[in-house]
């Protein structure tokens, strides 16, 4: 008898703690690309806060319906929603962290940072006007190094995609034909290549086909050892994917609070800057405070304690400049 | 007589299981209709079926190449399975030892319980470079140079096409087509093999004169069935076939059916007019699985009437 009283007062201290704990959580959806970083970043802050964050990965297109429909407390959205887009849904968007895309080559014998090439190139290469790897605009870039004379075999993704988003935007703006026939988006009409479904996809695709060249995230080229490129900046440098070039793109891009931070940051002009990198973007209903104030508590954290962690799963932090222009706007909006 | 309440209890509790699933189904579609309207509005019913792009960037959306994939996917693993899947019928109802048609029944209905996304994984990391570096410049040079295949087999094989599609597919219709064809080869009655056998005839020409002709209709109708799940199968393919929507006349292309589409496009389409095309897919696509059903269904109800005499 005992012991059966006991297990019920067990079972009920049990489920008295996890019901406490049901009550405070955050819900979040949408962009895929965050969520390893916002899901560590929510281990942490459940054991410093006792709140928990349930974010489901449903895809930037979901994360924008659901905060539109108010059935979660925040969406998430690789690309950036216009001021009026904003104001239609009355929404309010800031920056979290921020990611880069690197093209990589699987060329014999070329390895990491070997190859250089500027936009101009990129985007002919995605258009199928330059068929081969010894083409005269990337061998004059390329001096050092003897390129074979074998046909580039694309690859980019089959799915839709934030990842896609950014390079297409890349490319648009370096780019007069490409935006002109092409266009940019989640997933474009590419005219040439082969499509490999999510980072996983193209990296293997660009692993295993010789001559090949495909786009993934930084964290995928780093991880999977792939042979990223050198790519020329506006302000005329050839630069390396790393921490610092993307903090430097961040650091020279233009974010605006008063557009509510709609920025696509490609083709940035900081000195060192890489160019082909990109924000994700938190979405906060405006009628719903308090939720909206459970968020910012919980990325007023994130940028206080989450740096390091972000570092190491290859997310680049915001720099200190763009968190305080974040705050400022929470502050302006009446929820920090 | 009055009747037992518990009888009329059993008797609605099953008649509102069926019911819900004809609600489900119907809802179902009142949801695909009512959230493609805007792109039935937009494109209108013949035009979205026959037009060749798909360019969300533009916001021009047509269902012409991806059901041009899922027809050339269904159509090739048909190929490839109904005479794998009818041989292994025959061998355990006519020709295996007892002792061995159990084990084979066990090892082809595992072989249906395995999830889709395990045969997408498996094709994307063992069998596409396999079909790169083996299997498909193997059929080039055997059959490249014939007048019919040398437009079959164009380009530099990737791993990426319409033909890994359907090999994977076809691995994964040949146990429902298999155990189909075996219950309906049962079927045959005992007497009348045996009254072949003993007038001596071979046992080839048993299955061919006196099984076969006793069982196609059922057969037939498995075969349908199988093709139902071919058209409907996502996860298998989505990886393997690059979501291209383009019609090509080359099985070493790229290409997309309609549910690679869904499945790859679904998650991040941002515009009202993208994703209400997606769902018009999707409409496309459940059309065609009732007509295929339907199909089925007539030549079922046909071979039942006809044994059941």
């Amino acid at each position: 008898m005992k012991t059966i009283f006991r297990v019920v007062l067990m079972l009920a201290l049990v489920l008295g703690a996890v019901s406490v704990q049901a009550a405070d959580t955050l819900n979040g959806a949408g962009a895929s690309f965050p969520y390893p970083v916002y899901s560590a970043w929510a281990f942490d802050y459940s054991k410093a806060t006792g709140v928990q964050l349930n974010y489901q990965s449903i895809g930037s297109g979901g994360g924008i319906r659901q905060i539109t429909e108010r059935t979660v407390e925040f969406g998430a959205s690789d690309a950036p929603l216009t001021p009026e887009a904003l104001q239609k849904s009355n929404l309010l968007q800031f920056p979290a962290v921020m990611g880069g895309v690197v093209p990589v080559v699987n060329i014999a014998g070329i390895k990491a940072g070997q190859m250089h090439l500027d936009s101009d190139a990129v985007c002919k290469i995605y258009l199928g006007e330059i068929k081969f790897w010894d083409d005269a605009k990337i061998q004059s870039m390329n001096s050092k190094i003897k390129l074979p004379h074998k046909e580039i075999t694309v690859v980019h993704r089959s799915d839709g995609s934030g990842t896609t988003a950014i390079f297409t935007t890349y490319l648009s703006e370096a780019c007069p034909a490409w935006k002109q026939k092409v266009g940019a988006g989640t997933s474009v009409k590419y005219p040439v290549g082969i499509g490999g479904k999510g980072n996983e996809g193209v990296s293997n695709y660009v692993k295993r086909s010789d001559n090949s060249i495909g786009y993934v995230e930084f964290a995928y080229a780093e991880q999977n050892k792939l042979a990223y490129t050198m790519l020329k900046n506006p302000a005329g440098n050839f630069v390396a994917p790393s921490f610092k070039t993307f903090e430097d793109a961040a650091a020279s891009g233009d974010f605006d609070p008063k557009k509510d931070f709609n920025l696509w940051l490609v083709n940035a002009k900081g000195k060192n800057a890489w160019p082909i990198a990109g924000a994700t973007f938190i979405l906060l209903a405006k009628d719903k405070k308090d939720a909206s104030m459970k968020t910012v508590k919980f990325y007023d954290w994130a940028f206080n304690n989450g740096d390091t962690k972000a570092k190491e799963l290859v997310y680049i932090p915001l720099p200190k400049a763009l968190k305080d222009k974040v705050r400022a706007y929470w502050k302006a909006n009446g929820l920090y | 007589m009055k009747k037992n309440p518990i009888d009329t209890i059993f008797a609605a509790l099953t008649a509102v299981s069926s019911f819900a699933i004809i609600f489900l189904i119907v809802g179902i579609l009142i949801v695909l209709v009512s959230e493609s309207s805007l792109a039935i509005h937009k494109f209108g019913i013949l035009n979205f079926i026959t037009e060749t792009d798909w360019d969300p960037v533009k916001e021009i959306f047509g269902a012409a190449s991806t059901l041009y994939g899922t027809m050339v996917t269904t159509a090739l693993s048909m190929l490839i399975a109904i005479p794998i899947a009818i041989g292994i019928a025959v061998f355990i109802t006519e020709i295996a030892p007892n002792f061995l048609k159990g084990p084979i029944g066990i090892a082809i209905e595992l072989l249906a319980a395995i999830p889709s996304i395990i045969y997408g994984m498996w094709g994307l990391f063992t069998l596409a470079p396999l079909m790169t570096d083996y299997i498909e410049p193997a059929l080039q040079q055997t059959f490249g140079k014939l007048p019919f295949f040398s437009v079959l087999l164009a380009g530099t094989p990737m791993g990426i096409d319409l033909l890994t599609a359907s090999v994977i597919l076809s691995i994964m219709i040949i146990p429902f087509t298999a155990s189909i064809s075996r219950d309906a080869f049962n079927l045959t009655p005992e007497v009348v093999k045996e009254s072949a056998y003993a007038l001596g005839a071979t046992q080839w020409e048993v299955v061919k004169n006196i099984v076969i002709p006793y069982s196609k209709l059922g057969v037939f109708g498995g075969v349908v069935l199988s093709m139902g799940r071919a058209i409907g199968e996502t996860m298998a393919v989505a990886f393997v076939l690059g979501n291209n929507h383009q019609i090509t006349s080359s099985l070493l292309d790229a290409a997309a059916t309609i549910t690679v589409s869904l499945a790859n496009e679904f998650s991040e389409a941002d515009t009202d007019i993208y994703l209400s095309s997606l769902f018009y897919l999707a409409l496309v696509l459940f059309v065609l699985s009732f007509i295929t059903l339907f199909i089925a269904k007539y030549f079922l109800i046909r071979a039942e009437r006809k044994y059941s005499r």
